[in-house]
């Protein structure tokens, strides 16, 4: 499209929320973005979208509005009832350049990190990986850093322009996109100063969803775009999609989480039936280390840490997990951490709220009979 | 038919995290290895190339220490290694980087059986970016998150991983692939292999030999060429430990489900 210049920055207006939906059923965290979308929309002052591609899923646009979306822009062919690269890829890129919004928003699921790369390279601007965090007013960004960072008072009030290739940038109106890098022992806040959209991969299950408003609902306005696909458009070919036999384990939405680590191992199945039944008296779900997936004790969707899930649950019990930074990148944000280990310098116990040092497989049994006295009594 | 390989040397983030007084990581005082990512994805070039006899080349980018990391994979059993460095390339981000990369693969030359590799997302960046950026750029088809690979003829089947299952995707070749650690285990360097590393053709490609592409061009990379910048990097405050409970007998874990339960935790 000849009118597409990504460096008029003025010409790019709305949040948008790319809603993703896997065989007709919406992506729970397509709800917590545009939860969040709208928080950004409002510090800027302009309409929150979502955006829906599939093949007869306009059923579930209109719930995207009862979350905050002011409308939905629908495109529905055969041809995007699967996910596929190319063909999401020109329909979005399409969309984006009639359409011009000022931010984008993603998922971080496998899909969306497959997808949002390769709309950023079509579309030459920035995206940024994987954030925790977004902020757009300075106000808000500020009261961010008080909380989220050990930076002087000086520095954060301070803050009201970048320094973009050796001129003076006026960072209000950007998106500040902050990501934990390093198994997040950094944070970093980057800006997409210089093109639009400014586009964010967003880690599933760090933002919140609103509660749901049938009002909005109905009020939310559906839009269909003309675009068009063929399937020469497209030469990757979806043979078959697979669902993994066993129930998936939610552990992003849990309020309970109780883990087990390489602590297990001189009794595996014992180990893992004691956080079951621990799981079970919390209310909860039992995740594990990268070392007990390693070890094929547990399945992969079990998996707590940098390269697993992220959680952030009421109640985070650590059985027999040293700690890593890897594993804590997955769970230092849980409201309350009670760890169990029978060494008392493992790392684990500089981020617990209660430590125990001593053998998981005594403690743990002691600790259900507890919790269960404790219930009854109420 | 041949398999291009895109590597990154990477700061061994399993081991100690040096950091610098200014919060910027400090990469000379840590120990560098091979990508896990990427090293299935050369370890699955290899295997392409123990069946058919193909030849597999390795680039990375990167300064010049990390062609003792080609070197490497070189034993391992790579035909031939591309380092691709000049200060003009320091300062990428992801976008930049790919631009670089991908102008270095035409160099190399995609021929029509030909497949590139890389791996899902490298550790120190996590972002999962470069691969699907080098095939918008090289205008080849994508797949992420690959677990398994079958190739007949021009046709690549594959097995693409997704949270609660995973897809079979069939593409023709010339593609891209981004590979998961799960897809293998890498060989080890054969002795034979690293007497004849040194033999094996090393090129360095630097600004003069890629500036003529036209994906090089001073706003599309390093610092110019990078849409996004670092506005702000600091340290989360850490987390002050919590209450290390005195013994681990039944009064112990009693005391703690009291405490649990006066804080209406439980």
């Amino acid at each position: 499209m000849s009118t597409f210049n990504n460096t008029d920055l003025a010409a790019f207006k709305d949040v948008w929320v790319f809603c993703e939906q896997r065989q007709g059923v919406m992506m729970p965290t397509s709800y917590e973005l545009i939860s969040e979308g709208r928080k950004l929309a409002d510090e800027l002052g302009v309409e929150l979208c979502g955006l829906l591609l599939g093949d007869n899923v306009e059923g579930l646009a209109k719930e995207l509005g009862g979350y905050g979306a002011d409308k939905v822009i629908l495109c529905e062919s055969p041809l995007l009832k699967e996910y596929t690269t190319d063909g999401y890829t020109k329909v979005i890129c399409d969309v984006i350049e009639e359409y011009k919004p000022e931010i984008m928003l993603i998922g971080a699921t496998n899909i969306g990190r497959d997808l949002g790369p390769r709309c950023a390279a079509r579309l030459h601007t920035g995206l940024c990986a994987d954030c925790t965090h977004l902020d757009v007013d300075m106000d808000i960004y500020r009261d961010f850093l008080r909380s989220a960072s050990t930076l002087p008072e000086e520095k954060i009030a301070g803050l009201n322009s970048a320094m973009v290739l050796g001129q003076k940038h006026d960072v209000s109106r950007d998106l500040k996109m902050t990501r934990p890098a390093f198994g997040g022992h950094l944070m970093a806040s980057i800006i997409c100063p210089r093109f639009r959209p400014a586009m964010a991969t967003v880690r599933p299950g760090v933002m919140k969803k609103a509660p749901f408003d049938q009002a909005k609902a109905d009020a939310c306005q559906i839009v269909k775009p003309n675009f068009s696909l063929t399937e020469a458009d497209m030469s990757t070919q979806v043979v078959e999609v697979v669902k993994a036999a066993k129930k998936l384990v939610d552990l992003i939405g849990a309020d309970v989480v109780v883990s087990v680590g390489r602590g297990i191992s001189k009794d595996v199945q014992g180990g893992i039936k004691l956080a079951e039944e621990l799981a079970e008296v919390l209310g909860g779900v039992v995740g594990g280390s990268r070392a007990t997936i390693d070890s094929g004790w547990l399945s992969a969707d079990h998996q707590v840490g940098q390269t697993g899930k992220t959680v952030h649950p009421k109640i985070y019990v650590a059985l027999g997990i040293s700690g890593a930074i890897q594993h804590k990148a997955g769970m230092q944000d849980s409201e309350c951490i009670i760890a169990v280990n029978k060494n008392e310098t493992a790392p684990i116990f500089e981020i617990a709220d209660y430590g125990i040092c001593g053998d998981l497989f005594k403690v743990t049994p002691m600790l259900i009979d507890a919790i269960k006295a404790a219930k009854a009594a109420k | 038919m041949k398999c291009i390989v895109c590597v990154k040397q990477v700061p061994d983030t399993s081991g100690v995290v040096a950091v610098k007084e200014d919060g910027t990581m400090d990469r000379a005082a840590m120990a560098t290895i091979t990508n896990h990512d990427d090293l299935a994805a050369v370890e699955a070039a290899l295997r392409i190339k123990d069946a058919t006899g193909c030849k597999v080349v390795v680039i990375s980018m990167g300064p010049p220490p990390a062609e003792g990391m080609l070197r490497e994979l070189l034993a391992m059993g790579a035909d031939e290694a591309v380092l691709v460095s000049a200060r003009e390339f320091g300062g990428s981000d992801t976008y930049a980087t790919s631009q670089i990369l991908a102008a270095a693969i035409k160099k190399v030359g995609v021929d029509s059986d030909d497949i590139v590799f890389c791996g899902r997302q490298a550790i120190d960046g996590d972002t999962a970016q470069v691969g699907p950026q080098i095939a918008e750029k090289l205008n080849l088809p994508q797949v992420s998150y690959v677990a398994e690979i079958k190739v007949e003829d021009k046709a690549v089947t594959v097995k693409r991983l997704l949270e609660d299952g995973y897809m079979t995707i069939k593409v023709q070749t010339p593609c891209l692939l981004t590979c998961v650690k799960e897809l293998n285990e890498a060989r080890y360097m054969s002795v034979g292999g690293i007497m004849e590393c040194y033999q094996k053709p090393l090129e360095v490609y630097n600004y003069e030999t890629l500036k003529d592409d036209p994906l090089i061009d001073v706003d599309t990379i390093g610092l110019k060429g990078s849409p996004t910048n670092v506005y702000k990097s600091f340290s989360p405050p850490v987390k002050g430990a919590g209450m290390m409970m005195e013994g681990a007998d039944k009064a112990t874990v009693e005391k703690l489900v009291s405490i649990l339960n006066d804080k209406h935790i439980i």
